[in-house]
């Protein structure tokens, strides 16, 4: 593989690099819609990318470390550290608006703020009101709040009756 | 392999990493095993959101305990990787208490083991995320949120079997005649994690048992079921003696390692 010389890197330059590597497993957002990047620094021709997992045991983010790395070698950028850092724990707070509405042209219910699950004793209470990606009604219901991925919980429409995944709120 | 960086969470250890490092171990083999129990389901849950249910608990476990494997092997300070101490050690050597190694059973067996577990991990990450030890409260963070996920689901399952029919209530009852001698155990400190007590590290399970106490009367109350009687609380594995049920899993986890040393992906 010839690797073009590259530039002393920017951040900015990172950041906008950064801005093409998407979630493997939500195709439609960047890194930087999902909130999961919490800093970069450059320093001379050494590139260190802070990232944060979205759930402790989410298989993305080895591949999505790797892609980033791919992402900037592509561009001649090899001094690169990717740090994984825990705390503060990731909150769907930090997912753009931008990515809000990406997800939701996807069929993926975006996180309904201030709904998260802290209130453990709640046992049966009452569904977050998701509303339908496809057909927009409110009517909706929770099938279990595990789904296709650990950051998602499934959903049905009571009215178009499609069974839809709903990006939980977690903060 | 992604590892965490401590130096730039600017981690504090609260304590001598030779005190903490057998009890960040203890953490890290209990949620290991309960992973790999539940992960054991995958493919045969009873339908298939529960099946997606289990799977999804097993992976946010896994994820918890990697967490604690990387910071027990820097704790240690001997060149042991995450990997090293998950594949490479024996089951007198592991140290999670008998409760999660105990076979699935039926789903009821099932539910009652993971709300056994929930409801003390929960409680117990929700004291660690503001305790002293910066790199324990930081996995404690981010697994809490994850932890209260689990114990709604276990919670609200428990509420269903013992409320459902005659047949998922007969179930649930056997299992916990069988599992309630092993809850002990989770609040039972063994002399390490007494020192880690005194020193304020962990907290003193008192408090912890009067909270997970308030939760089961009121699941079990939902649920119809007499709370049993305080029972003998069967110890051991929390000190590496363990049910003969370890060590088949173990000899199911760690084939690969074991057949071929040094085997990556």
């Amino acid at each position: 593989m010839v690797v073009p010389i590259a530039p002393t890197p920017t951040e900015a330059r990172i950041w906008q690099l950064l801005e093409e590597v998407s979630d493997p497993e939500v195709p439609v957002l960047s890194i930087l819609d999902l909130g999961i990047v919490r800093g970069v620094l450059v320093e001379g021709k050494q590139i260190i990318v802070t990232i944060t997992p979205t759930y402790s045991g989410c298989p993305a983010m080895n591949v999505i470390a790797t892609d980033i790395r791919l992402r900037l070698l592509a561009e001649g950028y090899a001094k690169l550290i990717i740090n994984n850092q825990l705390s503060p724990a990731w909150t769907t707070d930090w997912m753009s608006p931008a990515g809000r509405e990406k997800l939701e042209a996807y069929g993926i219910a975006p996180p309904v703020d201030g709904t998260a699950t802290g209130h453990m004793l709640n046992l049966f209470g009452k569904d977050t009101a998701v509303r339908c990606p496809v057909c927009k009604s409110e009517h909706t219901h929770l099938v279990s709040q595990f789904g296709s991925t650990a950051c998602k919980a499934h959903y049905q429409c009571d009215d178009c009756l499609e069974p839809f995944d709903y990006f939980k709120c977690h903060n | 392999m992604l590892t965490q960086d401590l130096s730039s969470a600017k981690a504090t250890a609260a304590a001598e990493p030779s005190l903490l490092f057998p009890y960040v171990l203890q953490l890290a083999d209990t949620s290991l095993i309960l992973a790999h129990r539940l992960s054991e389901w995958c493919g045969h849950g009873p339908i298939l959101e529960q099946d997606l249910a289990l799977a999804n608990i097993a992976l946010d476990l896994l994820g918890e305990a990697r967490s604690y494997y990387q910071y027990a092997a820097e704790l240690e300070g001997q060149g042991r990787t995450e990997d090293d101490l998950a594949y490479l050690r024996s089951a007198v050597e592991y140290r999670n208490p008998l409760l999660v190694e105990q076979p699935n059973g039926d789903f009821a067996h099932t539910i009652v083991r993971q709300f056994l577990f929930d409801n003390f991990h929960y409680h117990l990450l929700k004291t660690l995320k503001n305790g002293p030890d910066t790199h324990l409260a930081a996995i404690a963070e981010k697994s809490v949120k994850e932890a209260a996920y689990h114990l709604k689901w276990s919670s609200e399952w428990m509420i269903r079997l013992g409320d459902g029919t005659d047949e998922s209530r007969q179930r649930l009852d056997k299992a916990i005649a069988t599992l309630w001698r092993f809850a002990g155990e989770l609040t039972t400190p063994t002399a390490a994690e007494t020192t880690l007590q005194e020193i304020g590290v962990l907290p003193d399970y008192a408090t912890l048992l009067a909270e997970m106490q308030a939760h089961t009367e009121n699941v079990f109350a939902q649920a119809t079921v007499p709370l049993p009687a305080p029972a003998f609380a069967q110890l051991g594995g929390k000190t590496g003696r363990h049910s003969e049920h370890l060590g088949y899993l173990l000899s199911e986890l760690q084939y690969m390692q074991r057949t071929y040393p040094g085997l990556t992906w």
